[in-house]
């Protein structure tokens, strides 16, 4: 990696930015979960989070969350939130479910800035939370690893 | 062998979800907006695309006497914004050109690629076979010593590809973006530290002609998905 | 700002079924610099909201680390047939919408 910088430089490109291999290490979400749960701890079952074992580029890996509900009006998922402990702004999406969604299910493609731990925070009707984590290794990093070319 | 993870792949096989499919939208209402001091539509003159253009994204690039020589699908349609629609030219990589040429590209879905290298294209072609043979930049390698000789063999953790031009224009995952063909040769130039040529020019074109020929008969699924 | 929905051709009344969504948007990261070495700035498509006539089925908040062109799929129950509504906004007021028929057999 360093050597692409240096002939990067020997040719005058400036598309490869500096900051491109800086290395982000996974922050400590618990204050942002907390800001979510009141304080409330979030039992660690019911949520599965389905990731790629690798992912070839980080700027796009699917994600797939299921929880376990019977979504009825008096039992149901509100809310699914997102983290991604290595990314510079962790939180990535928030979901708003109701009773009549049927399942608590989302598909999406998120952005990943390197190899790390996703969770995934549930809010249940009643104000109680339930989270899981998924494992991914990321080859090219979104956010840092850059190239326009 | 595949050369892309199963993830990319599936993104490329699902109709709905595969991103270059915004790109092919915005062509086709693009087709039907009228354009340039003309005031013409595509579909004014070449009526409806899907009948008009099926085919003919597989046949290119192809020899254009409108402007005496080889040219891609890019360099055609904005043959026909200037000349016909006498409008401006559309840049190289901006949005309404990538969507034309995804929409054009697209027509020609499930069809072999069937380029000519006769007549006025030959010169063309035996310069692109040339280009893909040849050493060059700081790395001193031709294409042909990874996409001949080494593909399907691992090299900074990816599969070498053969280098087809099928599935192109196409979604890079790592540009977030739909990406001409010449973008991403340009970018392979890059790759062996050479200098890039410009977009449009008679090489680039020269090594899609080559590249394509090469790639006879195997089946477009334009616009793919890329990592 | 482009858009695509899709929703079952038929659904059964009270039974699930999955609305899948994509949104032609670059979201910029605000952390991408141009060939200048300029920072990009951020530009994300922030809040969607699904609706079957008045009835929300869906809300989402996006932050940067949702991918370029974003899509999501999730889930909705349906009693009657009607119009299912999708509207966004990014950071800079631009919006999209698209609609779709569900058919409630």
């Amino acid at each position: 990696m360093k050597r692409r910088r240096f002939l990067a430089a020997g040719i005058a490109l400036a598309g490869l930015p500096a900051a491109a291999q800086r290395f982000q290490p996974p922050q400590d979400i618990t204050p942002l979960l907390m800001k979510i749960t009141g304080g409330v701890a979030a039992e660690k079952r019911g949520v599965e989070v389905v990731l790629p074992q690798i992912a070839e580029n980080g700027n796009s890996v699917p994600l797939r969350v299921k929880v376990d509900s019977p979504m009825t009006a008096d039992d149901h998922v509100k809310a699914i939130h997102v983290f991604a402990e290595r990314n510079p702004r962790p939180l990535v999406a928030s979901f708003h479910l109701g009773p009549r969604s049927g399942r608590a299910e989302i598909s999406t493609r998120i952005r990943l800035a390197g190899t790390q731990t996703v969770t995934v925070l549930a809010e249940l009707s009643g104000g109680r939370f339930v989270m899981g984590p998924a494992y991914v290794l990321v080859t090219a990093a979104a956010c840092l690893d850059e190239s326009l070319l | 062998m595949e050369f892309q993870s199963a993830d990319v792949r599936a993104m490329q096989a699902d109709e709905f979800g595969n991103p270059g499919m915004l790109w092919v939208e915005r062509g086709a209402a693009l087709w039907k907006a009228p354009r340039g001091a003309a005031n013409a539509s595509c579909e004014s003159c070449h009526g409806d695309g899907a009948r008009s253009m099926k085919g003919v994204a597989a046949r290119y690039p192809a020899y254009d006497a409108s402007l005496g020589r080889v040219a891609g699908v890019e360099q055609r349609i904005n043959a026909c914004v200037v000349q016909k629609q006498r409008g401006d030219a559309l840049p190289w990589e901006s949005q309404d050109l990538l969507a034309l040429t995804a929409y054009v590209a697209h027509q020609s879905r499930g069809m072999p690629l069937a380029p000519r290298i006769d007549g006025a294209a030959s010169a063309a072609y035996e310069r692109g076979r040339t280009i893909y043979f040849e050493r060059q930049g700081q790395l001193n390698l031709a294409c042909a010593q990874c996409h001949d000789a080494n593909w399907g063999r691992t090299l900074l953790a990816e599969k070498v590809s053969q280098g087809q031009p099928v599935d192109w224009p196409a979604y890079r995952v790592e540009w977030q973006s739909l990406a001409s063909l010449e973008r991403r040769l340009r970018a392979c130039y890059f790759g062996v530290r050479a200098e890039q040529p410009a977009f449009g020019s008679e090489d680039l074109v020269a090594l899609q002609l080559y590249l394509s020929k090469r790639a006879q008969g195997l089946v477009s699924n334009a616009p793919g998905v890329r990592r | 700002m482009l858009g695509r929905v899709q929703v079952p051709p038929t659904v059964k009344r009270g039974e699930p079924f999955e609305v899948r969504l994509l949104v032609q948007h670059p979201m910029e990261t605000g952390f991408r610099r141009d060939l200048d070495g300029q920072a990009i700035p951020i530009n994300i498509v922030d809040k969607l909201s699904a609706r079957i006539g008045d009835r929300e089925i869906f809300r989402a908040e996006f932050g940067s680390g949702m991918a370029a062109n974003p899509y999501v799929a999730f889930y909705a129950t349906a009693e009657a047939s009607g119009e299912l509504v999708v509207e966004w906004s990014d950071d800079r007021g631009a919006t999209g919408r698209v609609a779709t028929t569900v058919n409630v057999a």
